[in-house]
């Protein structure tokens, strides 16, 4: 008995658990950083001449200009709905989040589109200023890096507004009052108090968004701009150069550990500045042209960001539906495979968020056990891997996992050897577990928080063990919790597009890669209404985002 | 002595900080026999909710044994998991499970029981709190006191051979806590429970228990009758702890009766 007990304890399956998925999660990372030192020099070289300057600089402009709109309009957004009161105030501080369904290959998908030369839009401006073609009047391309800027901006907003928003309004009201009443002037407390106050929240939110832009590789491609993440993308599936594109994966990761230490930085910082409880800003009425004025602003995020897009996107599918009469055979099986994997991966991530989060627990029967905390942190760092890097990083090991099946199958009498992972969809499987477990170990985490630990031993004092205690007292009380980031991770990957588009098997096509195979053709057919599938599947987490902040507001 | 249930036996726990190990009891030893109701008396902090997180096997010990009757409970490097201890808690929250209404909740350890006899024993540990019109309800539906009925209930009906009750009355009005203190009392001597109490409250502890230990610190500075503890205080410390209470007490009946005049 004392030996079980120094090697079994009803908590040690968990922890193996735990570690074991941490270790899953760590390999990608692990072996990019390896291959990326098995290329040759003249690799480095080569890649340093030619392709890293340019796709880093794009790559860097992106950032700084997507960095920047992000900034202005969220931060800008925020206080508008906080510090003023106008008609359509109430709804626009929820709407505001629209955007945040329309993944940004979707934005540029729609935007090439609407913006064409003898699109609506500019055949519209010309109507009116009396053109009557394109030879004769046409707005600036929107293809290029200041239209990229443009379309990510527009979408990735909701990031900051998100954050800053709740600063606004859960912390600044006495420190704004105070502020009015030294002398400062409206516009003072902004610049002065506000501004200063949030930009913990503020660094949160753009670091995230940021971290999308990395990640994004439709727009980019779409429009023209060779980043990084389109770079990895060709370097690996047109040259076939595993190293190569390791090599580019790396620098990224140099960028993407910046911008989380930058997010990290932040809630550092927000935390210091939470234990302090204000009461909410009283806004300020606006009335006659200043109202009509905030109107605009607020409102023109939400036409550009989701409105236009969307009512293209359903325009175009009630047409083709209408020429054509139907979807296509593919089309169908491209839904029925996004959603079979969704609910696969969902699974997947859940169950290993509960693992996770279980053995990391702080109630336990033993003293704590520092490892399995540990493992949970790590396996939440898949969020900020680029899709294209985790995908790079997934490619050999799954390879090598697939020789050692083979090998096994062989043994009992296979003969040829077979592509067990990387020709099923498990594969992507994983990459989804990996991308969005921080969804789920987040979710379930704040979950378990709220459980008084008493709870725990109550029950293992009722002669329950951990296991059973886990299902009978809190996979029942957690249940909210994980509906919510099952519904997160469901949506995240209904959208997943640049991980789904290297590690997919052949021929297996999903929403997402279908719209992408659409628009890099140049045929506009289908791809609007698969579009318009996956920002309606968008717009689900979306209201659930802005009913909890209605339910925070009061 | 030889026949006690309880045996703890120069037991010293430690938190684990990052600072390293931070000692909360130190060679604590204490015996409680079978059907006597023992209590720590102790300020916040003196360690005394940890030595009943031990005896449940919540913490892992440093030195010394937990014995409960001839099988050891716990010693460094061993413990026997909560769940096969035999023994029972009653918390300071009540620790209800939120989405079970009171029948389920007391029904809770009673899992390897038939069926029939689980739902006859549910009925009598009800019947036993005087609460069996509320078995459908969900605890938040109840009063405080009502609340810390249903735990007890839950706690004694798997039939455990220990108690323990870990701040029973701190979260009830002081009216209600006079009452269930000797409720509660009457309910383990009528059914011959044993039982260990932990309270920084001393009515409370002279209410209800046979033998009180005065902590101070981590460490045991007397254990004794109730009597014992007023008539023949060990130290200095003991004396004013029990007298200053006392006072505090007095001065706080005083000071009701000026108020009602």
């Amino acid at each position: 008995m004392q030996l079980r007990q120094l090697f079994w304890s009803s908590d040690t399956g968990w922890r193996l658990g735990a570690l074991l998925i941490a270790l899953c999660v760590v390999t990608p990372v692990v072996t990019l950083g390896w291959l990326a030192f098995q290329g040759s020099v003249d690799h480095w070289t080569h890649l340093l001449d030619y392709v890293i300057p340019a796709a880093f600089l794009n790559t860097v402009l992106l950032l700084l200009g997507v960095g920047t709109l992000v900034t202005c309009m969220g931060t800008g957004a925020a206080w508008l709905v906080t510090a003023f009161t106008f008609p359509s105030q109430r709804i626009l501080s929820w709407a505001l989040l629209l955007p945040l369904a329309v993944p940004t290959y979707i934005v540029a998908f729609a935007y090439l589109d609407i913006l064409h030369p003898i699109g609506p839009f500019q055949s519209f401006i010309r109507d009116i200023l009396g053109y009557s073609s394109p030879r004769e009047f046409r707005l600036p391309d929107i293809r290029g890096l200041p239209g990229a800027v443009f379309l990510l901006g527009f979408v990735l907003y909701p990031y900051v507004y998100l954050s800053t928003r709740v600063m606004f309004a859960t912390q600044a009201a006495s420190l704004l009052e105070a502020g009015r009443i030294l002398g400062l002037t409206g516009r003072g407390v902004f610049l002065k108090v506000a501004l200063p106050l949030a930009r913990p929240a503020i660094a949160v939110g753009v670091s995230l968004a940021l971290l999308e832009t990395m990640n994004d590789i439709g727009a980019s491609e779409f429009l023209g701009v060779q980043t990084l993440t389109v770079s990895v993308y060709t370097t690996w599936v047109t040259r076939s150069d595993l190293a190569g594109a390791a090599q580019i994966a790396l620098a990224m990761l140099a960028i993407v550990v910046a911008l989380i230490l930058l997010e990290r930085h932040g809630r550092q910082r927000q935390r210091y500045s939470n234990t302090q409880r204000m009461r909410p800003v009283q806004p300020k009425r606006l009335k006659g042209s200043a109202a009509v004025l905030a109107i605009v602003m607020g409102w023109a995020p939400i036409v550009i960001g989701f409105i236009a897009p969307a009512l293209y996107l359903l325009n175009e599918t009630i047409k083709h539906l209408h020429v054509a009469g139907g979807v296509s055979a593919q089309l169908l099986q491209s839904a029925f495979n996004t959603i079979s994997i969704a609910v696969v991966a969902t699974l997947v991530v859940v169950i290993c968020g509960v693992v996770l989060t279980w053995a990391a627990r702080s109630v336990r029967t033993t003293s704590p056990y520092a490892l399995s905390k540990i493992c949970a942190r790590v396996s939440t760092v898949g969020y900020a891997l680029p899709g294209t890097v985790l995908a790079i990083g997934m490619l050999t090991p799954l390879n090598k996992i697939d020789d050692v099946l083979s090998w096994v199958a062989s043994l009992f009498g296979a003969t040829s050897p077979s592509l067990w992972l990387m020709g099923s969809s498990a594969a992507l499987v994983c990459a989804y577990a990996i991308r969005f477990m921080a969804i789920s170990v987040g979710g379930l985490e704040s979950g378990l928080a709220r459980i008084p630990p008493s709870l725990e031993h109550a029950s293992r004092l009722l002669g329950e063990t951990a296991t059973g205690t886990l299902r009978r007292v809190h996979l029942p009380l957690l249940r909210p919790a994980i509906g919510a980031a099952a519904l997160l991770v469901f949506v995240d990957t209904m959208k997943e597009l640049p991980a789904t588009l290297l590690l997919r098997p052949v021929n297996f096509e999903t929403l997402a890669t279908w719209l992408y195979a659409e628009a890099a053709r140049g045929t506009y057919e289908e791809g609007a209404v698969a579009a318009l599938t996956i920002v309606l599947a968008g717009l689900l987490p979306v209201i659930l985002l802005a009913r909890n902040q209605l339910k925070s507001g009061h | 002595m030889p026949d006690d249930l309880l045996k703890l036996d120069d037991v010293s726990l430690a938190y684990d900080t990052p600072e390293g190990l931070l000692p909360v009891v130190k060679h604590l030893s204490l015996g409680l026999e079978k059907g006597h109701i023992g209590c720590l008396l102790g300020a916040s902090g003196c360690g005394k909710t940890t030595v009943l997180r031990a005896i449940a096997g919540f913490e892992p010990l440093r030195s010394g044994t937990i014995y409960l009757g001839n099988i050891l409970l716990s010693s460094p490097g061993f413990q026997v998991e909560p769940q096969e201890r035999n023994v029972g808690m009653m918390f300071q929250d009540y620790a209800l499970f939120p989405h079970l209404t009171i029948e389920k909740n007391v029904g809770f350890g009673l899992r390897q029981w038939d069926k029939d006899k689980r739902i006859i024993r549910v009925r009598d540990m009800l019947d036993l709190v005087g609460l069996s019109d509320v078995a459908k309800r969900y605890p938040h539906e109840l009063s405080g006191g009502q609340q810390q009925r249903v735990a007890l209930a839950r706690a004694l009906a798997p039939e455990p051979e220990l108690l323990l009750l870990d701040e029973p009355f701190s979260n009830l009005d002081v009216d209600t806590r006079e009452r269930l203190a000797f409720e509660v009392r009457d309910i383990l001597k009528n059914t011959g429970h044993t039982a260990l109490l932990v309270t920084h409250n001393q009515a409370e502890a002279f209410a209800i228990a046979d033998r009180i230990g005065v902590m101070e610190k981590g460490v045991i500075v007397q254990w004794d009758t109730p009597y014992g503890l007023h008539h023949q205080p060990a130290s200095e410390f003991v004396a004013d702890f029990v007298r200053r209470e006392a006072l505090l007490a007095q001065r706080a009946q005083a000071y009701l009766r000026g108020e009602g005049s």
